[in-house]
């Protein structure tokens, strides 16, 4: 990687709080996932990275369910060479919860070149967490070579289409959208005709008090399109939930936190259980953002991250247990 | 089929592939390309291709290679020419046999675009 990347992490030009000790202890996000609780039909998100803070009395809560994403399941480089160890710290984390959360949700990019090894390595994993339950969405690494056919085989059970499919816990909503497939030459993440009409009717016949949870691979809101981090229609996905007076959007794919409120929609991204990615237009590409391998693994299960998020520019709403 | 038949059937095949390739499509290692001009190297670095455009005679391999630590594709965007996933150093080649101009993306990372303008 450049010189340039390696000073941008050594220094902090930015005043963003990244400097090179911030950023290992940052590389405790590897391991890292995200807790969600649904309280008076309002989603929260909280950091795994910083369970330590939490005080498990008040997160109560209806239901609670834990995000991961983008376990990257085969990369190898320099960034992370162990995505195996790093996912499976995000599942001793999630079994470590008081509170077990319900159920499992990942928002894609599970494998990195969609090998069968690649995914069989992340359900035995996941199958040591305590939550059983694990829903799924595909990550543009997930369709590599066949347009999501082997995802679908394996994932996709129930669903319609490209593998997107709603389902209803405790009174919740949850509907898992693709939007990584077909995707045109210059465009950025799609949802297609196809699946906006289903979801037109999906909610129909929904009461506007239903609170409403969306995961989908690539951020449904525009974070950076430079980047591809965002999707062209999701617009269009968003105006069928307008009449709700609770809409939380989940997604992964940037492996980093933002939140932000647009009306009654709150759209989180989560991190990487796998390699950090740079902060919008901070870096020449999003590519991993990396430190030596063993400086990787001698950071890793550090839980003591005194990184506060919020100072992002773009983080609108960070969550915090006070 | 005996293995002697087999082996023959293989050879033939492997002939009428090499015939096939040398009149259009990736290459392989099977058949050699003698008559074909010089390649042109495409790199992707950054989630970009470099350089985006490139202009080449007929009968030229185009060779991509990428650079990454993510992994990319070259998918030409009118079905001409399809690459398989390359992860960091993989190469994928096309011999351009006839004029026109070919756009192609990446089908993971569609913000990447190319072209290569064969004439």
């Amino acid at each position: 990687m450049s010189q340039n990347k390696k000073d941008e992490i050594l220094h902090d030009h930015n005043h963003d709080g990244v400097d090179r000790r911030g950023f290992l202890k940052c590389m405790a996000w590897a391991g890292t996932g995200a807790l969600c609780v649904m309280q008076g039909g309002v989603l929260k998100s909280y950091s795994m990275s910083r369970m330590n803070e939490w005080n498990a009395a008040k997160m109560g809560g209806e239901l609670s369910f834990a995000q991961i994403s983008d376990s990257h399941m085969g990369f190898n480089k320099p960034a992370n060479p162990d995505v195996a160890g790093t996912l499976k710290a995000a599942v001793d984390k999630i079994n470590a919860l008081s509170a077990q959360p319900e159920f499992l949700l990942h928002t894609g990019d599970i494998s990195h070149l969609a090998k069968p090894e690649e995914f069989d390595t992340v359900d035995q994993i996941l199958k040591g967490a305590v939550a059983k339950e694990v829903f799924f969405v595909p990550g543009e690494h997930d369709v590599i070579g066949d347009d999501g056919q082997q995802y679908r085989d394996r994932y996709g059970k129930g669903t319609k289409g490209a593998g997107w499919y709603s389902f209803d816990k405790k009174g919740v909503h949850f509907i898992g959208l693709v939007n990584v497939v077909n995707l045109k030459a210059g465009g950025l993440g799609n949802l297609g005709g196809d699946q906006l009409d289903w979801l037109a009717a999906d909610v129909k016949q929904l009461k506007s008090s239903t609170p409403i949870v969306v995961f989908a691979h690539i951020p449904l809101w525009s974070v950076y399109p430079e980047w591809g981090w965002a999707t062209d229609d999701s617009a269009q996905a968003l105006g069928y939930l307008r009449k709700f007076g609770s809409v939380s959007v989940l997604n992964g794919h940037i492996h980093q936190i933002m939140q932000k409120v647009e009306g009654n929609v709150t759209f989180h991204t989560a991190m990487s259980t796998a390699f950090p990615q740079p902060q919008p237009g901070k870096a020449d590409s999003p590519g991993p953002m990396k430190v030596p391998a063993e400086q990787l693994r001698s950071v890793l299960g550090i839980t003591d991250v005194n990184f506060v998020r919020g100072q992002h520019a773009l983080a609108i709403v960070d969550s915090q247990l006070a | 089929m005996s293995g002697k038949a087999a082996r023959i059937g293989l050879v033939t095949l492997a002939i009428a592939l090499a015939a096939m390739l040398t009149t259009v499509g990736p290459v392989g290692g099977v058949g050699a390309q003698e008559k074909a001009p010089a390649g042109v190297e495409v790199k992707i670095d950054n989630f970009s291709f470099g350089p985006a455009t490139v202009t080449v005679p007929v009968g030229t391999t185009v060779t991509w290679t990428n650079r990454d630590d993510i992994p990319h594709t070259a998918v030409s965007t009118d079905g001409v020419f399809k690459s398989k996933v390359m992860d960091t150093d993989d190469k994928f080649s096309f011999v351009f046999n006839k004029p026109g101009t070919y756009p192609y993306y990446c089908t993971i990372h569609p913000k990447m675009t190319g072209q290569i303008i064969v004439q």
